[in-house]
């Protein structure tokens, strides 16, 4: 017998009427950053179920020890069933007792084919599952059109699929940026040549990103030069991010890639977490004030198998845990619909079940941050129900 | 002096000359060094849409033969080769020594051995080794399609090539594909190129990188798996719109149950089903997963008998107006470089119904039309055109066999071969490549190519030449077949150009270089 608890009352309801909104007024804008876990992460160790006696039974290589404020290794306690892994303790953790960091397990795509390319496509197009897509479109980039002044932009080499779509949404990557390759006149150059042609505000607007981008990267080596322990890997993409965001955008992706932990998967996802973890942190403090009013989601296509495999990793799985940060959210709460984690509740003997889908979800999140209307959501996410979890 | 400070020098005295060589020519004769007439502006724009982009030599063949034979030589390839240390490159390719079907039985062996071997630390040695092996093949397919598209004279072929591996798009990241995809390009497509529509859909069908690719190899009568049937209409033949229904796509998913890959032995079938299986390669009809009953695909019946109805189903397919419309006005939207007027659409779906799908019938029809004539130079290169038309100018005639360079760029400018992930293709339309982002980017490639040779001719013994560094655009070619359709404001751009190195980035970056 299946034993499910319900530790929220969920409202599912498809809105007709203009909802509420949280903001209002430029000054007041919101803003919302999309995180995008490439690969599949390991969920079931980032937000610990440390409670259910199955979880040490089915990882003894891989389970983090029950909270225990002597071992370095144990998970940290958010409540009485659920752990956060110890690589976030000086990241998120601090975020959760905030108030600012809430998680949502149990979350994902219906989505089957467990290959990372579909389903990450399938989750950032947003469209459902059964009948034909459109392909090409995201559903950034048609909340970007519905909300019209809104200024979206996504932080990668190539333009996702997130934000693909009608509206021409900009990219710039801030992984490997160096200075730019111009000087001063050169770039004058570049842009006078395209006055009066169709392209010139796009070569324009891609000469002053790239322009930003690379003052900031002197920036952050003359810190380093001084001394000062220069960021790295994402926390340094995170940092230019976050001014970016302060200053001149409000919607934006960024993906981190490394998650598909088949192969000895302690030490890489120990690795991993703590560059996400001091990122998202060094992005909430680079936003500043502006953090009270952001919103940002860290999602991943799927979760992976709960038992651990013969690598002392884990396999593509189902379910996945959805992390919500940001200064206006009403977080310290594991939130939506939840089940006991054990051998029963497994999704085909093996995954987390989805029983929080991430349209609904995202759908929830959208309507209360921004007020949008039922017609107007299902622009965003065709066909979609919305869930709020009363996370905002 | 420093190697540094005398590059430098160099590079300010190249420049000079050029400037120099320039005030010459915007006062006097565009070209008239060897007394012909130089080539009209519509010549120029012409020979840039319908190759990658100019070459010395394709710029002579024009001379020699005119437009109209130029383009049916074009449009039947089969004198015109690729230059012979090219075809030795491509000879010297490890991926066609081995057939797909003893590639993917050796993949598979491969991986059972490595799943027996006795520790963590040998198996996911030898998983690297394996991964590394897989990369391989599919980068040498990515460097053939690479070399050929640079290098070959038959521009149109390998420009149809590229568009019917993205009509009928298959990507290397899933399952074994990197192990296929360089077969798919070689003996499902190319074949068909220029031929019939029916045949390249056959071909891909029947492909073991299709067969992965939209998972028909795991539909069976009973557990259906209709991706690839869904596609096949709406992206393959019909297009979205086409008024084909739900279960039309069941059906014809039923139609399509038995196609799927042969694994080692050929399976122990009942009697009455031994005739009709059938394998080829490493693709099987195996009637013991076909649904043998009947069928009724877009309202036409199909009798259940094997796989005679798949060829049956594929010229109902291709026999419908929906399917003539939609690849017609796929064809054209590639070779306008914009969505083609609904007047020339229509005639290029009668010409296509009329040839029965003959695909050089249609281009012919293309090729001859006013709104082609029309958008000549109004196209946004895509970043495989852009790169190819490049390195046809910077490197005219010396054929860099190193494609390694081309193929980081063109991940840089997210165009990969065999990299994109939805059965949809990259997109044909320009803004889908001039986002803010892509448009600074292109600049600093731009700067890269016209300031080194980026190791282009790494690994192939021969050497760039005397004055290495950085390729001379400013070449007789430049002279004769590029700079006249530059605008006033470009060419006043290139003579505030300091160095050659700067006047190289400037022309590639120029809003007429990324035109077609």
């Amino acid at each position: 017998m299946q034993r499910r608890t319900f530790l929220q009352t969920l409202g599912a309801a498809v809105f007709a009427a203009q909802g509420m909104r949280l903001y209002a007024g430029h000054e007041t804008e919101p803003k919302c950053l999309v995180v995008f876990l490439r690969g599949g992460y390991d969920c079931a160790n980032v937000l610990v179920p440390y409670a259910s006696p199955f979880y040490y039974e089915a990882r003894p290589g891989l389970a983090l020890p029950r909270p225990d404020a002597a071992n370095p290794q144990a998970c940290l306690a958010l409540d009485g069933a659920w752990g956060l892994h110890p690589a976030l303790r000086e990241s998120i953790l601090p975020l959760w007792q905030r108030r600012q960091a809430a998680f949502v397990p149990f979350a994902g795509t219906h989505d089957l084919s467990r290959s990372h390319f579909e389903t990450q496509d399938s989750i950032e197009a947003g469209e459902p599952l059964d009948g034909s897509r459109t392909y090409g479109s995201g559903f950034l980039n048609r909340l970007a059109e519905v909300l019209g002044n809104t200024n979206p932009i996504a932080f990668t080499d190539g333009l996702p699929l997130a934000m693909k779509g009608r509206l021409t949404v900009p990219n710039v990557s801030l992984k490997q940026v160096g200075k730019t390759p111009f000087d001063e006149r050169q770039m004058a150059i570049l842009a006078e040549m395209y006055q009066g042609h169709p392209l010139e505000a796009r070569v324009a607007e891609g000469l002053q990103l790239r322009k930003e981008v690379a003052k900031d990267f002197e920036r952050d080596s003359a810190e380093a030069s001084r001394n000062a322990i220069s960021p790295k890997g994402f926390e340094l993409e995170a940092r230019r991010m976050g001014r970016l965001m302060r200053e001149r955008f409000s919607l934006g992706f960024i993906d981190v890639g490394g998650w598909d932990t088949h192969v000895n998967e302690a030490a890489a996802l120990n690795g991993n977490l703590e560059n996400l973890g001091r990122g998202l942190a060094a992005y909430a403090q680079e936003l500043g004030t502006v953090w009270e009013r952001t919103l940002v989601v860290v999602l991943s296509e799927f979760g992976r198998t709960f038992r651990e495999n013969g690598t002392k990793g884990t396999d593509h799985g189902h379910g996945s845990v959805a992390w919500v940060l940001g200064g206006a959210v009403k977080g310290s709460r594991v939130a939506g619909e939840q089940v006991a984690v054990d051998r029963k509740a497994l999704f085909q003997d093996r995954d987390y079940p989805v029983l929080n889908d991430y349209r609904a979800l995202l759908g929830g999140l959208f309507q209360r941050l921004y007020g949008l209307s039922g017609t107007q959501l299902d622009q965003v996410f065709p066909g979609g129900k919305v869930r709020s979890l009363n996370l905002l | 002096m420093n190697p540094k400070m005398e590059r430098a020098r160099r590079a300010l005295r190249r420049g000079a000359c050029l400037l120099a060589a320039l005030g010459c020519l915007h006062l006097g004769q565009a070209f008239a060094a060897d007394g012909r007439a130089p080539l009209s502006n519509e010549d120029l724009h012409w020979l840039n849409r319908v190759t990658y982009g100019v070459d010395g030599a394709t710029v002579e063949r024009y001379r020699l033969l005119g437009r109209k034979r130029f383009l049916e030589e074009q449009l039947r390839p089969g004198g015109l080769q690729p230059p012979a240390e090219v075809l030795e490159a491509i000879a010297a390719l490890g991926l066609t020594r081995r057939p797909v079907e003893q590639a993917l039985t050796e993949a598979e062996a491969e991986n059972k051995r490595i799943e027996s071997l006795p520790n963590d630390d040998s198996r996911q040695s030898a998983r690297q080794a394996q991964n590394q092996a897989a990369n391989m093949a599919a980068t040498e397919a990515a460097r053939r399609h690479l070399l050929r598209a640079l290098w070959s004279p038959a521009q149109v072929q390998e420009q149809m090539d590229w568009f019917w591996l993205n009509h009928f798009n298959v990507f290397q990241g899933k399952g074994n594909l990197r192990w296929t995809v360089g077969d798919y390009e070689e003996q499902a497509i190319r074949p068909h190129v220029l031929g019939r529509f029916r045949d390249l859909v056959l071909a891909t069908l029947t492909h073991p990188a299709m067969l992965v690719y939209l998972d028909n190899a795991q539909s069976a009568g009973g557990r259906l798996n209709e991706n690839y049937a869904r596609e096949l209409l709406e992206l393959h033949t019909m297009g979205v719109t086409a008024g084909y229904t739900q279960q039309d796509v069941q059906e014809l998913a039923r139609v399509l149950t038995g196609v799927g890959l042969s694994r080692g032995q050929v399976p122990r079938l009942k009697s009455e089903w031994q005739a009709l299986y059938r394998r080829r390669g490493a693709f099987e009809f195996n009637p013991a997963r076909h649904d043998f009953g009947d069928k009724v695909v877009l309202g036409t019946r199909i009798a259940g008998e094997g796989f005679g109805e798949v060829e049956r189903v594929i010229d109902l397919l291709v026999a419908q107006p929906a399917t003539a419309r939609f690849v017609s006005g796929k064809l054209a939207a590639y070779w306008l470089g914009a969505e083609p007027p609904p007047a020339l659409v229509d005639t290029l779906a009668h010409e296509f119904q009329r040839s029965g799908g003959d695909i050089s019938a249609v281009l012919r029809a293309l090729f001859a039309s006013r709104p082609f004539l029309d958008s000549l130079g109004q196209g946004f290169r895509d970043p495989m055109h852009y790169l190819a038309a490049t390195l046809r100018l910077a490197y005219d005639g010396k054929h860099p066999l190193n494609m390694g360079p081309v193929i980081n760029w063109l991940n840089a400018m997210g165009e990969p071969l065999f990299g994109h992930g939805t059965p949809d293709g990259y997109p044909l339309n320009s803004a889908a490549w001039s986002s803010p982002g892509q448009m600074a980017r292109r600049f600093e490639i731009a700067r890269t190519i016209g300031s080194g040779n980026g190791g282009l001719f790494d690994g192939d013994g021969r050497k760039p030449g005397p004055s290495t560094g950085f390729p001379r655009l400013s070449s007789r070619l430049y002279f004769e077949a590029v700079e006249p359709m530059l605008a006033p404001t470009t060419l006043r751009t290139l003579d505030r150009a300091n160095s050659q190195l700067e006047w190289n980035t400037f022309l590639l970056a120029s809003p007429e270089f990324m035109a077609r």
